[in-house]
């Protein structure tokens, strides 16, 4: 596997949230993380990302270990985040907000730029205004070209859709099938179980900090037991 | 012609002073609203770092003038300032590490960075007093006019003159100088761009790989050079006096809410408008309406919209009128 | 039991401290630090019940001094009855129309609240009534200050007991602290600060620049006092006799008549000064005492109680149905009575008003630092605050030129650079403050004695 996470198992305080966690995605991959409210899928995240210290538990990118890896350092490795949250710069403008994605990239700021304007059309009309100005989905938009301008192999998404109108969500994971063209390790956190296992090549369902059920996309949304318990019948 | 006395009356008591010290406003204001867009605390020792970054430029251009040198009709103490900028962003590093990155790694809350910064207010204030005394320094040398008065009336030929002092002209460029740096800085410059951006998302610039001990450096090291530069600008304009000092932080903060707390073009422009509001609102206007007036109709009283003595609480009546309606400044827009 | 342990040592120690003072400097100077010490507990006592029990930041302290200090002019001097003559009838205009400003703009704001000009309504009549205000008052207030003017020049009090004023410093002060809070107490912590700072710039200018009121800069002196006044005792035939008493071992050693009176006359003269000294520092205490006592009871009450809830989880205290607005506003009013209450007695023991000596660092950072280095809600912790800080900031200047005299020892007497230091000598207490709280904040962030942790 391109990026592995092998029993993750942490939490705030002396309370384990996540318990022997494992996370797996290729190269070209969409995987989610799905699971009811409270289940660990963000702190399972923030524990990859190295936001979150663990008590138990390996990464590995490209076989390369990166548990002991600074958030920072993870970022230099090769993964990029967009959080749920606060996920662009409010006050910069669009290309602003871009410039800092690459900020660790030397060269080919402008190319890598262009590029995100040909795979985010609408944000390139707006690329002089703040950031802050925009609506809920261009923001959305923002923020993921804001990560992929690190030039990442995996791309970590919290909650892509969380907030926007039905047919934003469907223009997001559109773009979303879009990045995987590009052959980058896509994992992400999914509060709309079913569309987000439409797009997802496998998916993961976590119930109070575990592994409950994993497989293919369409093996889980085929599975009766799994369509009664999590995507609403 | 009694029109244009009216005008010139008007420029020297208003539009010139004015000027004058809303750029030295500005460029404190400016400086307190980058600590606290970066490093999120309003910071009470910054009067305090002015008289400091002074007082070194003070000691410098004494020492120049004894070797002899001197700045022909330039004040020596600009030829001084890269010396008060040096020691002055030395002794800030030196008390963010020793002080303030403590308290940043515990990431405590905002009141207690406020009571850090005013025990090194009393240091810094000590320290000033210790070295240079608590007196009265002038420090200016070189030509003290560009124009005086009696020369402009004889070549004009009018009534009202228009004096401008050399530190009024040296102060309008300098802060052109250094704000047009520094907003060049923020905006098209990749550090500064990504200064802007630790300002407004730290979690976000943490994650695109911004560095924020290069950020808190780089801030220190600009909010060190304006304050030198203000601090020393308006001792040549004024006198040096630590106490004076002190008490600018005043309008300062004044003039940092007032653009918005963390905006810095608000800050310049806060500057200004704390620096016109206290000038124009305490200017007696009865000889500008003798000229404008005809006879029957010239005032009798001074036309003075408050005291004099209420100077300063002028600028700090726009802050609370701006605090109850506008906490958040009158300038909306980019937080740096 | 460890807690009133500490308290006991550490005031057994402050104590000892006051008395090397006497025994090694003089009795007079010891008195004076102690009275003063006292004094600054009863303003950090006020402060600690705003930030301590609150968490409301009032950097605001030297303006409710000032207005303490105010008071005691304003009740205890005689009125000028020829001012009163010439100027009464247009200030008590002028007070008219500037509570009728007041009132419409409370009025606007109370019926109109929604309309969409409202803002710029009261900003005009702001605007407008300043002009106007002078304009009725101009004239009245030209008559009062140029009657008499180098020594009165102003209205004068209402000629009564000092002491009242304390309690009207205390209400009058509690009366600003309305208006400003009504203003700042729903700012951010840091607005908070700044705000409350630059309004109390604001009433310093207006108590040094309004003559007629205050004398302005002419400063008030020679105020009643709570306690018999040196010259009088010096001639009281009782004072005299118990100097002898107690002095009798002294005197009878001395056969020259005329040199025992002269002895006994010397030390009527220090003795009157102790003894003065002495009253104030009895009144002094009973007020820290009587203070503290109901403080102690305020913090232990349902009422304390929930006053920390709200100051340790505003969020929480709002949802539980405390209405978190007043009790801030309540709170910062009774805090500030108590800092007003300080201010008039620190006038009242001086003797004299000089408004132009209140300035920031030492009427409201030295408080704030009395409380954090004392403790930080903890009545204990904020008196002992005062009596630490105070007697650091008055011995720290000897201090200095001790330790200034040792390191330059190996120097030339003529050599500048020594007496460059010691010249500055006055300056070492503010390195002192300012080294004492940062060391505080790091190591004791709670204070010398933290806040005790009440178990419910």
């Amino acid at each position: 596997m391109f990026f592995s996470a092998n029993n993750l198992t942490g939490g705030y305080g002396g309370v384990n949230i996540i318990e022997d966690c494992c996370f797996n995605v290729n190269r070209g991959e969409i995987v989610s993380i799905l699971g009811p409210n409270g289940a660990g899928k963000s702190t399972a995240m923030k524990a990859m990302l190295g936001i979150l210290d663990l008590k138990n538990g390996e990464i590995n990118l490209n076989g390369k270990d990166i548990t002991n890896l600074r958030t920072q350092d993870r970022i230099k490795q090769g993964i990029s985040f967009v959080p749920q949250n606060k996920n662009i710069f409010t006050e910069l403008t669009v290309e602003e907000n871009l410039e800092m994605g690459a900020f660790l990239n030397e060269k080919n700021i402008s190319s890598k730029i262009e590029e995100m304007y040909e795979l985010f059309p609408i944000i390139k009309e707006k690329k002089s205004q703040t950031a802050g100005e925009l609506s809920g989905g261009q923001r959305q938009q923002v923020a993921i070209a804001r990560a992929l301008m690190t030039d990442p192999d995996v791309l970590m998404l919290d909650e892509p859709t969380a907030g926007v109108s039905p047919v934003i969500m469907d223009e997001i994971f559109q773009h979303v099938l879009n990045i995987k063209q590009q052959n980058i390790a896509i994992l992400m956190v999914e509060q709309n179980a079913r569309q987000a296992l439409e797009i997802s090549d496998r998916g993961y369902i976590l119930v109070t900090g575990k592994n409950a059920y994993e497989g293919k996309g369409d093996y889980l949304l085929n599975d009766k037991e799994i369509r009664k318990a999590f995507l609403g019948g | 012609m009694d029109f244009l006395n009216a005008i010139i009356l008007i420029s020297n008591f208003i539009i010139v002073p004015a000027i004058t010290y809303g750029s030295q406003l500005a460029l404190g204001a400016i400086g307190v609203t980058l600590i606290y867009g970066v490093l999120r605390f309003a910071n009470f020792a910054y009067g305090d770092l002015m008289a400091f970054g002074t007082m070194i430029v003070i000691l410098t251009t004494w020492y120049l003038q004894s070797l002899g040198v001197t700045f022909g009709f330039l004040p020596t103490a600009l030829l001084a300032l890269p010396i008060g900028i040096i020691v002055t962003i030395a002794i800030s590093l030196f008390f963010d590490k020793t002080v303030f990155e403590y308290y940043r790694k515990k990431k405590s809350n905002p009141v207690t960075f406020i009571v850090v910064s005013l025990g090194l207010m009393f240091v810094l204030n000590a320290l000033v007093r210790i070295i240079i005394g608590p007196g009265d320094v002038n420090f200016m040398d070189g030509h003290k006019f560009i124009m005086k008065a009696r020369e402009f009336k004889n070549i004009t030929g009018l009534n009202e003159g228009l004096a401008i002092k050399s530190t009024q002209l040296i102060t309008l460029i300098t802060t052109v100088i250094t704000c047009s740096l520094l907003f060049y800085f923020l905006n098209k410059t990749k550090t500064g761009k990504s200064m802007r951006a630790y300002s407004d998302n730290e979690d976000l610039a943490l994650l695109s790989g911004i560095d924020p001990k290069k950020i808190i450096i780089i801030t220190w090291v600009i909010v060190s050079i304006l304050a030198t530069i203000g601090g020393t600008l308006y001792g040549l304009d004024k006198s040096f006096k630590p106490f004076t000092y002190f008490n600018n932080l005043l309008p300062i903060f004044a003039a940092t809410i007032v653009g918005g707390i963390g905006n810095p073009l608000g800050a310049f422009y806060g500057g200004f408008l704390v620096a016109f509001s206290e000038i124009t609102l305490t200017y007696a206007y009865k000889k500008f309406f003798k000229y404008l007036l005809p006879e029957n109709l010239e005032p009798n009283t001074l036309i003075q919209f408050i005291s004099t003595d209420y100077k300063f609480a002028i600028s700090f009546a726009i802050l609370v009128i701006v605090l109850i309606f506008r906490p958040n400044g009158i300038f909306k827009g980019k937080v740096i | 039991m460890t807690k009133n342990f500490d308290i006991k040592i550490s005031f057994t120690i402050m104590a000892l401290l006051i008395a090397l003072v006497g025994i090694f400097q003089s009795w007079g100077v010891a008195l004076s630090i102690l009275n003063l010490c006292l004094i600054s507990a009863v303003m950090s006592m006020g402060v600690n019940i705003q930030w301590g029990f609150a968490g409301l930041i009032n950097f605001g302290v030297m303006g409710f001094l000032a207005i303490g200090g105010l008071a005691t002019v304003l009740v205890s001097v005689p009125p000028v009855y020829d001012a009163w003559a010439v100027g009464g009838v247009g200030i008590l205009i002028s007070g008219l129309f500037l509570v009728s400003v007041i009132v419409t703009i409370y009025l606007i704001n109370l019926k109109i609240p929604k309309f969409k000009y409202k803002n710029h309504i009261i900003f005009l009549i702001i605007i407008l009534s300043i002009p106007l205000l002078k304009f009725i008052s101009g004239p009245a207030i030209g008559r009062i200050e140029s009657i008499n003017a180098a020594t009165s020049g102003f209205l004068g009090g209402a000629n009564l007991p000092i002491i009242l004023s304390w309690f009207i410093g205390g209400i009058l002060s509690a009366l600003v602290a309305f208006i400003i809070g009504k203003i700042c107490l729903g700012l951010r912590s840091d607005y908070l600060a700044i705000s409350t700072l630059l309004i109390s710039g604001i009433v310093i200018t207006i108590v040094k620049h309004e003559e007629w009121l205050s004398r302005g800069v002419k400063n008030v002196i020679g105020l009643k006092r709570p306690a018999p006044y040196e010259t009088n005792l010096q001639k009281t035939e009782w004072f005299i006799n118990s100097i002898e008493f107690f002095n009798t071992s002294k005197l009878s050693n001395i056969i020259d008549l005329e040199a025992r009176a002269s002895l006994l006359n010397q030390l009527v003269i220090t003795s009157s000064g102790i003894f003065v000294k002495l009253c104030f520092s009895a009144i002094f205490l009973i007020v820290v005492l009587v203070l503290l006592y109901l403080s102690e009871k305020a913090l232990n009450s349902p009422w304390g109680r929930m006053m920390r809830a709200i100051r340790d989880n505003e969020d929480a205290a709002k949802a539980m149905g405390k209405n978190v607005v007043k009790q801030h506003l309540f709170i910062f009013m009774l805090g500030s009575a108590i800092i007003g209450f300080a201010g008039a007695m620190l006038v009242t023991y001086d003797g004299l008003f000089t408004p132009s000596s209140y300035q920031p660092l030492r009427y409201t950072f030295l408080i704030w630092v009395m409380v954090l280095l004392g403790g930080t809600g903890n009545n204990y912790g904020a008196i002992l605050g005062g009596f630490v800080v105070w007697f650091i900031w008055i011995q720290s200047a000897p201090f200095a030129l001790f330790i200034i005299n040792i390191l330059t020892n190996h120097l030339d007497e003529t050599s500048h650079f020594k007496e460059h230091l010691r010249n500055s000598v006055p300056y070492f207490r503010y390195l002192m403050m300012g080294l004492g709280l940062l060391l505080v904040m790091r190591y004791r962030p709670m204070g010398l004695l933290p806040e005790k942790v009440i178990k419910n």
